[in-house]
């Protein structure tokens, strides 16, 4: 086996595949302890009420009921944490109410956790659950952040006036307004992001164990970061010390953000299980999932540019409305502050910038980060400014984005809004993706699609995100509770084989596949030889866990600096071995060899030695190959590039179909080729689907209109397209992969891409704007509102 | 309770279930294999779907006792008994069609009996409506459609080449 061709840049097959295409995947459902009970949890149909009673004689005497639990008997444990603080403009920090694991007096959105039921098995105890006599008392209620924020309106906490969790801001607003008091045109545009349901395919589980012997807590749970879930479950919920809660996130069935964060139904069962001593286990039906996972973007913005007469931006305003929800979750208050507002430069040299973000409470499911989280809100607002810019003034959309570039020789690159970019190029990104779409070619196109009736239209978004999440001391600053470095233990067995035990963790992403390949390049061992470990807080040191974009950037930097540990000792064992001077051992394919000569010792005998020390300088080493390491990077990394999307628009029917996508993306350095196109192409579909199809409907009072896969539409195989990604990479500067990530660019790009493509093919019609989902309905009234009616045919 | 006997993956299986349980808790709960998932409570996702008598059908959407006296195929057995992957497990591997693994298993399934259906071949539009009823939130569908587009002249083999050939 040639061990380089599995190494760095190889498309190598998947190791975690076998199991998932044989059915030997290892969920949360899947799993079953023996004498364990079922959860069931009754949930709020009202989006606001007062608790008046709660009746649970019934149901606690219905058959195969074990226990039934409401707030009051809670009231030992604390409430779901927040693991981020925001300060206001005028340095008061944010509203923080509790979010209870039971509502405590008041439901405050669909889906709210009143009861649970717990019983033999899940029939019964949903049975049960329908005898529990709950008497609600209806409250006035909000769902839409414009009407959170309206004088006099209800109130989602009695004591957070006005509904604001936040009012927040970013840049110079003096220099900001002074640019647009010269400036030779300003265009300003409104927009809404369309709030998003995550919908991973896989419903949220956890299932709580307690050993009554030891005292010991064990939660199985479907999680993105197993140990923040033990930190933030064990130390603020519960109250359980870490060396006694064990929490396992085993193979997991998509996140996307929907699974980062701490939730009710763990700490739940957890506590159940330890109350009841017998394992208690709660998985979501799909309907429990739209009411209650954390929900994505939500946001009602004001953009304004100022331009000069050549096109060059001189400031940009932004004024946005953000809805958190009725509780605010674990990541909430960052996403559309410093994921968010401090992406507003974009890949433009826009010298002022300026954002105010007021974040708001209503009686609808807290909001989170969904997969790009922030970002793909900023770009998408940037994108649909520059065009709107075109519109408005006649300037070309490819011309005015080039020249306001951020120069490829301008980097590093300090932002207005905090950021400084270590790397990219923009201008280089955007001539392939123009290449591969045919960008020059689009003119042929839209006439030939209107001999035929319909309208084409193409669009482009030249985007950057933030991501590797992130320098601990600098996210300390700005309101994270935890650091964000991330672990991992590389342990070289006695017989050479390799185990990786890592903090980030894998639900699709292949870092079985992808951290291997690390391996290989670095010690030299064959690909077959090395397991990857994620997911077990008692199996792996310490971990902040998979999301923005971070496993590679941080985890695999956290790899890497093991692996150097690894080979220093190894280079004192190979030295001691052929009796040389340490710096004389060079590393190399898996062999310590002695410079200047042919001697060498392979990794494997320098293995057995360790861990079999006979003739070893045991004086001065510990015996062993087993090296931990924690990276805390030194900035994020920016990836970015160019998404070309176009449509075809049948005008009959308002439909859009996407015909061609081509993204081309600096991701940094790449390890596997064949997983960074699968993610970008999956990044892109949630894309189209929000920017065509998905829609989190609320009614004005917070019900849940778009609460199942019957009402939410989801992007099918027949509503996307083959999407073409390529890579155009400039290299990382900070972090020893070069790596900048890969996870989101795709959801990032794509949305304004899409809008950008479907507002040029109405063009005939004069649109300058249409909020997202471009949906069949809008844009046939939109043609339909613009040409005369032929209502009479 | 009703008792139920039908034939799953080749072996016989009788179990007692609830004139509610539906033919994928009895695979799930009753016979212990969870490799079928359930995705949903609407019958969209297509996560459960499994073989009866040859035929793909969603396991939310059957009750245990409708399929009394059939012969059920899940996803564990598919590959044969020396392990070799069905060609469709094996194409699903070399494109790249799965990333978190919970849609797999009814979209293999799906793709199975979608290629099964079309001795005649398969078009990448046809592919694409055929996938309709599987949601998979992951890998954007690209590689899904490329692996049974791939499958589809392994699973029909010389026949099929040869009636392209006539």
């Amino acid at each position: 086996m040639n061990v380089m061709f599995e190494g760095i840049g190889a498309s190598v097959r998947r190791k975690e595949d076998l199991r998932f295409i044989s059915g030997h995947g290892h969920y949360v459902d899947d799993m079953n302890r023996p004498g364990q009970l079922h959860a069931i949890f009754r949930r709020s149909d009202r989006p606001h009420a007062r608790i008046v009673s709660i009746d649970t004689k019934a149901a606690a005497a219905s058959p195969g009921v074990v226990a039934v639990y409401t707030a009051a008997d809670l009231a030992k444990i604390g409430g779901v944490p927040c693991g981020w603080q925001i300060h206001s403009k005028d340095g008061s920090p944010m509203a923080e109410p509790k979010h209870p694991v039971l509502a405590e007096g008041k439901v405050r959105h669909v889906g709210d956790p009143i009861a649970v039921v717990i019983a033999e098995t899940r029939e019964q105890a949903k049975d049960a659950a329908e005898f529990l006599d709950i008497v609600l008392e209806d409250l006035p209620s909000i769902a839409s952040v414009a009407d959170a924020v309206k004088p006099g309106a209800p109130l989602v906490f009695d004591d957070v006036p006005g509904n604001q969790c936040y009012d927040w801001h970013i840049g110079d607003r003096d220099m900001v307004d002074a640019a647009f008091a010269k400036a030779a045109k300003t265009v300003t545009l409104e927009l809404t992001n369309n709030r998003l349901i995550p919908n991973a395919m896989e419903p949220r589980a956890a299932l709580g164990d307690f050993d009554p012997s030891t005292g010991d807590y064990t939660l199985y749970t479907t999680s993105q970061n197993p140990h923040v879930i033990r930190l933030l479950m064990g130390a603020f919920v519960l109250q359980i010390p870490e060396h006694k809660l064990r929490v396992v996130a085993p193979d997991v069935g998509g996140g996307f953000g929907s699974k980062i964060y701490h939730y009710a139904e763990e700490a739940m069962v957890t506590w159940a299980a330890g109350r009841v001593k017998r394992p208690v286990k709660w998985t979501a039906d799909r309907t429990e999932s739209f009411m209650s996972d954390a929900h994505g973007r939500d946001h009602v913005s004001t953009a304004e540019m100022a331009l000069d007469d050549e096109g060059h931006f001189l400031a940009l305003r932004v004024k946005t409305l953000c809805n958190m929800g009725a509780y605010l979750s674990t990541f909430a208050p960052a996403v559309p502050t410093y994921l968010y507002a401090t992406l507003l430069a974009g890949v433009y040299k826009t010298p002022a910038i300026y954002a105010e973000v007021k974040a708001v409470f209503t009686n609808t499911v807290p909001v989170d980060a969904y997969r790009g989280a922030g970002r793909p809100e900023a770009t998408y607002l940037l994108e649909r400014l520059v065009d709107t810019i075109c519109h408005d003034t006649g300037h070309d959309r490819v011309e005015i984005r080039r020249k306001n570039f951020i120069p490829v020789d301008a980097f590093p690159y300090q932002t207005p809004v905090a950021l400084q970019y270590d790397s990219g190029d923009y201008f280089t990104t955007l001539k392939v993706a123009m290449q591969a779409a045919d960008w020059d070619g689009f003119e042929a196109r839209r006439s030939a699609a209107k001999a035929r009736g319909k309208l084409r239209g193409i669009g482009m978004s030249t985007y950057l995100e933030a991501c590797g999440i992130a320098p601990s001391k600098l996210v300390g600053q700005l309101g994270a509770r935890a650091g964000l470095y991330e672990v991992a233990n590389v342990r070289v067995h006695p017989t050479g084989s390799v185990s990786v035990f890592t903090g980030t963790h894998s639900h699709g992403q292949g870092h079985e596949t992808t951290f291997a390949q690390l391996v290989v390049d670095q010690l030299g061992i064959p690909f077959e030889q090395i397991d990857v470990v994620h997911g077990d807080t008692a199996k792996i040191p310490f971990g902040m866990g998979t999301y923005g974009s971070r496993s590679l950037a941080v985890g695999g930097s956290a790899m890497v600096k093991a692996m150097d540990k690894i080979v220093a000792k190894g280079k004192k064992i190979a030295a001691h071995l052929m009796e040389a001077a340490v710096e004389d051992i060079a590393f190399k394919d898996g062999k310590f060899s002695v410079a200047g000569t042919d001697k060498f010792k392979t990794i494997g005998e320098i293995a057995l030695t360790a861990y079999v020390p006979h003739n070893y300088p045991i004086e001065t080493l510990e015996p062993g190959l087993d090296e931990t390491a924690f990276y805390d990077p030194m900035n994020f990394t920016f990836p970015g590039g160019c998404h070309i999307c176009e449509v075809e628009i049948d005008p009959e029917t308002g439909t859009t179909q996407v015909i061609q996508f081509v993204a081309v993306d600096d991701i940094g350095r790449v390890i596997n080729p064949m997983i960074v196109e699968g993610q970008v192409q999956g990044g892109v579909a949630q894309g189209i689907g929000q920017a065509l199809l998905e829609n989190a409907a609320y009614d004005a009072g917070g019900q849940l209109l778009s609460g199942s896969f019957m009402d939410y539409t989801m992007p099918r195989a027949d509503n996307i397209p083959n999407i073409t990604v390529g890579t155009e990479s400039t290299i990382c500067t900070h972090n020893p992969l070069g790596a900048k990530g890969c996870g989101e660019v795709g959801a990032i790009g794509s949305p304004p891409a899409v809008v950008n493509a479907v507002v040029d093919a109405l063009k005939p019609y004069g649109v300058r704007h249409l909020d997202m989902p471009a949906s069949p309905q809008k844009i046939w009234s939109i043609i339909h509102s613009n040409r005369p009616l032929m209502a009479a045919e | 309770m009703p008792q139920v006997t039908l034939t799953v993956n080749g072996k016989s299986a009788t179990a007692a279930v609830e004139g509610r349980t539906l033919l994928v808790e009895l695979l799930r709960e009753k016979l212990g294999l969870t490799g079928t998932h359930v995705g949903c409570d609407t019958s969209q996702c297509g996560a459960c779907v499994v073989h009866v008598d040859g035929v793909s059908v969603k396991a939310c959407t059957m009750l245990a006792v409708q399929a009394d006296g059939t012969s059920v195929t899940t996803i564990e057995g598919l590959a044969a008994a020396d392990g070799t992957l069905h060609p469709m497990q094996e194409m699903f591997r070399e494109h790249h069609a799965l990333q978190c693994g919970f849609c797999t298993p009814g979209m293999v399934m799906s793709a199975i009996d979608l290629v099964n259906s079309h001795p005649e071949g398969l078009t990448e539009e046809v592919i694409r409506q055929g996938l309709e009823g599987n949601l998979c939130r992951c890998t954007g569908y690209h590689n899904i459609v490329k692996a049974i587009a791939a499958a589809w002249p392994l699973m029909h083999g010389k026949e099929a080449k040869a009636m392209a050939a006539e």
